[in-house]
């Protein structure tokens, strides 16, 4: 993004994406941020409110599209990514975003996840991960340490890897992947406004801190650094998260291939499809 | 009707090329001027198994299969004793069997028919290029009585695109077998002489229900592979896209589903097709879509369940979860067919429906209905169309879910300004807003139940037949031997009522009370193991007090003799 966006972030009433409605929010909450650079990046790209769609899942995360002035779709636990492709798909002329938390996307909707990024529908998928389920009081995410023991579900620690969603994307076959702080309000929008503007599968992972069930990650902002150069090239990029430390932040895949396109058929009419149906004799 | 019919059935290893045969024979017989209709009979395994295709030919329409058949032709016995219970031998049938393929099981020996020797793998060692199906269907189709000339033009017909090497050995396959035919006693049973020519239309329940998901303006499907539905997914594949829709193949039930909610919300008409496993991973999104207020259509081609079941067979028994399913009070709307071209109706309807009241809608189609292929009279033409209730009204004063005395909400579509709003699974008030406050939920229940029960659904709730004192109550497939029997003891001068319900949920109670009003004795059909229609029927209206109910889980046909008996015996407890 130029310099010419941040211009305009500061000339475009942002407040016009924002609806009326009070966040439930934790105060001190990452996801305000994300909210913030997002409707700034919505006003910075001039897009029209009734022409984007929000779609999320559930989760604190997840309550996004109803703060924002646009189309919103809220529906159940990990199938934002499902909803927001039908639509997409269906609905060509709009500009799609799901969103959601680490729970959400890596966990119940893990699977959606991975098609998402080998189908590539022309959409954005915006993950505020605070390696932690927030909405369900502070259990373990599939991002979470694996000796975490903040959680009464899993007091000795999960004894499992954190997921590396980057990885994985990237290697399901998604053409954009960046990774933002919600703490760093400038960065943010630049990335978001980019991948809205990337035609194809754009996945944002945004640490978004939980202040509530993990007050360490007030810390995050010491440890977040940029360093990702994007690149289109798969070999540099894994080559980059190999030195990785989870706090890198910046675009570090962007190789546009064809999205997922409709099937073309030779236009014909329904009573022509039913006449197939009569018997020959 | 049953003497007025040949009832026959091709059997042989899966992978034998039975279904084919049989098809090509239906086809053949269609165009001879016969009404006919194919169902499909098979193990879960793909290849291997034992496989039946179950024909019976008429001139009159008929849409269910005979309690016995005329003529079974073995390719193979592989594992035939399957089929035992369900292809019913006397000593009016012929079995023609191959020598070669050893001794005809048990069932077949102790029932009296007369076997003739047919040495089908023989012949095909023989003449290089043969099929031992093909043979069959020359040798039937000549010995039935079709014209042998109609059905090499089916054949060519059908192989044409294959090119003119294997139309040439399906032909020399078919001579084969017409002068094996030649060889053969006279049959006992002749076939009827064909109708006066009348439209008539080729199709399968499957087929159906994608037609009358087109015809009502559906333009989005999303849809995982699952037996026995995946034939709706592969003819909308073909042909969403040549009237400017689409499908996609999702990654599984729980994305199809909410792929279609992605699409209705942007205002494309949407269905999905399913079976069981794969319903009960939409539940949660059904409740979805019913308090979000998104119409869509998802097919269920019921097969034998629970869990995985028999994929192959069909059932009933996914009646519950079609009304019941999903938590809360999430009230949908629950359809059946009763005939393969009701299919297509009824699918139109359900999409109607789905599109006026904002809800999701299910139907109930099942395996036997599915994958049924018949030449039935030409369906109506299409009378049921998408229409969705849009706002005029956008900008201040919008609220999507605004209550009025129909319970239905205008709707905005994206694109549509000032009419912006969050969809939500989250208890809302009329803005959209969530609420955790009781008043609101239930003012917002409270609408979404008036809307079906304000809505005026019509005649086509049910179909009803006939009059008198007795009744025969249904739905879905079993409607189609019922029908039969009632005819059957109509010709007796035994006057019965049909009463098949098509709307199961929300159910017209009192078209359904008026409708047993004048009736003593009724007898419920139903193919499911816990008798669940008989269940839900009893939860909503009183049933006359003298009620039986003819219950079966799948996949044993229930035949129309075996109705005509239930009824036969209703009359007679009462009378003792
Ligand atoms: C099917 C289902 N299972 C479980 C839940 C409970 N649940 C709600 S939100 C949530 C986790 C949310 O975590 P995350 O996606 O990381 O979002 P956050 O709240 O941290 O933003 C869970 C388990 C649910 N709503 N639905
Ligand atoms: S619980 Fe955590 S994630 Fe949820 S609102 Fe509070 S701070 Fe944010």
């Amino acid at each position: 993004m130029s310099s010419a966006v941040e211009k305009q972030i500061s000339i475009l009433g942002h407040k016009d994406f924002k609806s009326d409605y009070k966040p439930v929010w934790c105060a001190g909450c990452g996801d305000f941020g994300v909210l913030n650079a997002l409707t700034k990046a919505m006003a910075a790209l001039e897009l029209q409110p009734e022409n984007v769609a929000m779609i999320a899942g559930i989760g604190c995360s997840s309550r996004i599209p109803a703060y924002t002035s646009v189309y919103g779709f809220h529906g159940v636990h990990g199938r934002a990514l499902p909803l927001a492709a039908g639509l997409a798909i269906s609905r060509p002329d709009l500009t799609v975003i799901a969103t959601g938390g680490d729970g959400d996307g890596f966990s119940i909707g893990g699977n959606h996840f991975l098609h998402a990024c080998r189908r590539n529908v022309d959409m954005t998928y915006l993950v505020m991960d605070n390696t932690v389920y927030g909405m369900t009081k502070g259990q373990a995410s599939p991002t979470t340490e694996c000796d975490w023991t903040g959680s009464k579900l899993s007091p000795q620690g999960t004894g499992q890897p954190p997921l590396q969603p980057l990885e994985i994307a990237l290697a399901a076959g998604a053409p954009y992947i960046a990774r933002a702080f919600s703490n760093s309000p400038n960065d943010l929008a630049r990335t978001m406004a980019e991948a809205l503007s990337f035609r194809g599968f754009s996945f944002v992972q945004i640490l978004s801190p939980c202040i509530t069930f993990r007050p360490d990650q007030l810390g995050w902002k010491k440890r977040v650094h940029a360093g990702f150069e994007a690149t289109d090239n798969r070999a540099a990029a894994f080559a980059a998260l190999a030195d990785d430390d989870g706090f890198t932040t910046g675009t570090l895949y962007r190789a546009p291939r064809p999205c997922h396109a409709s099937a073309r058929a030779e236009e014909t009419t329904v009573q022509a499809i039913q006449d197939q149906f009569g018997v020959k004799t | 009707m049953s003497s007025d019919s040949l009832s026959l059935a091709l059997i042989g290893s899966g992978g034998a090329g039975v279904m084919t045969a049989g098809q090509t024979l239906l086809d053949a017989a269609a165009a001879c001027g016969l009404y006919g209709l194919m169902t499909r009979a098979t193990g879960p395994q793909i290849r291997g198994g034992e496989a039946a295709a179950i024909l019976r030919l008429s001139s009159e329409p008929v849409e269910c299969q005979d309690d016995r058949l005329d003529v079974l032709l073995a390719i193979d016995w592989n594992k035939a004793e399957r089929f035992a219970d369900e292809l019913i031998l006397d000593a009016n049938s012929r079995i023609i069997a191959d020598p070669g393929q050893g001794q005809a099981p048990e069932w077949v020996r102790t029932s009296g028919a007369r076997v003739l020797d047919v040495p089908l793998s023989e012949l095909v060692k023989n003449h290089r290029g043969t099929r031992a199906n093909t043979i069959a269907v020359g040798l039937l189709s000549h010995w039935i009585g079709l014209d042998n000339a109609r059905t090499e033009n089916t054949v060519r017909g059908i192989l044409e695109s294959k090119g003119a090497r294997l139309v040439d050995a399906a032909i020399a396959g078919l001579q084969l077998g017409f002068s094996q035919a030649r060889e053969l006693p006279e049959l006992p049973q002749t076939l009827p002489a064909a109708g006066a020519a009348r439209e008539r239309w080729l199709i399968s329940g499957n087929e159906a229900v994608g037609l009358g998901a087109l015809r009502a303006g559906v333009r989005f499907c999303a849809a995982y592979p699952i037996t026995p539905s995946t034939e709706i997914q592969e003819w909308l594949a073909v042909h969403l896209p040549a009237v400017g829709g689409t499908l996609v193949q999702a990654e599984d039930e729980l994305a199809s589903i909410n792929m279609c909610l992605g699409a209705s919300f942007g205002g494309v008409p949407a269905i999905t097709a399913t079976s069981g496993p794969g319903f009960s991973l939409m539940v949660e999104a059904l409740g979805l879509a019913s308090q979000a207020e998104i119409p869509m259509v998802v097919v269920d081609v019921m097969r034998g369940g629970p869990s995985t079941g028999i994929p192959t067979r069909s059932e009933q028994a996914d009646l519950n979860i079609a009304i019941h399913g999903a938590h809360g009070d999430a009230p949908r709307l629950v359809l059946a067919p009763n005939s393969i071209g009701d299919c297509v109706s009824t699918t139109e309807w359900a999409v109607h429906l789905a599109e006026a009241l904002q809800t999701p809608a299910v139907v109930l189609s099942d395996q036997r209905l599915g994958q049924g292929r018949a030449a039935i009279p030409s369906p109506p033409p299409a009378r049921w169309q998408a229409q969705r209730k849009l706002t005029t009204d956008t900008g201040e004063s919008f609220r999507r879910f605004a209550d009025s005395s129909d319970g239905i909400s205008p709707m905005s579509l994206p694109g549509m300004a000032g009419g912006e709003y969050t969809a939500t699974g989250l208890s809302h008030m009329a803005s959209g807003r969530p609420s955790a406050s009781g008043s609101d939920h239930r003012r917002q229940l409270d609408k979404r139940r008036r809307k079906l029960q304000a809505f005026d659904f019509g005649k086509q709730w049910a179909d009803i037949e006939g009059d008198g004192d007795t009744a025969v109550l249904t739905w879905g497939s079993t409607t189609l031997a019922a029908r039969e029997a009632v005819t059957r003891l109509r010709a007796k001068g035994q006057s019965v009522r049909l009463v098949s319900i098509r709307l199961l949920s929300p159910l017209d109670t009192g078209a359904l009370e008026e409708a047993l009003a004048p009736v003593k004795r009724l007898l419920i059909v139903e193919q499911s193991h816990g008798g669940q229609f008989h269940r839900y029927l009893r939860s909503l209206i009183d049933l006359p007090a003298h009620t039986r109910v003819l219950a079966r889980p799948g996949p044993l046909n229930i035949g129309p003799g075996e109705i005509a008996r239930a009824i036969q015996s209703l009359c007679l407890e009462e009378a003792a």
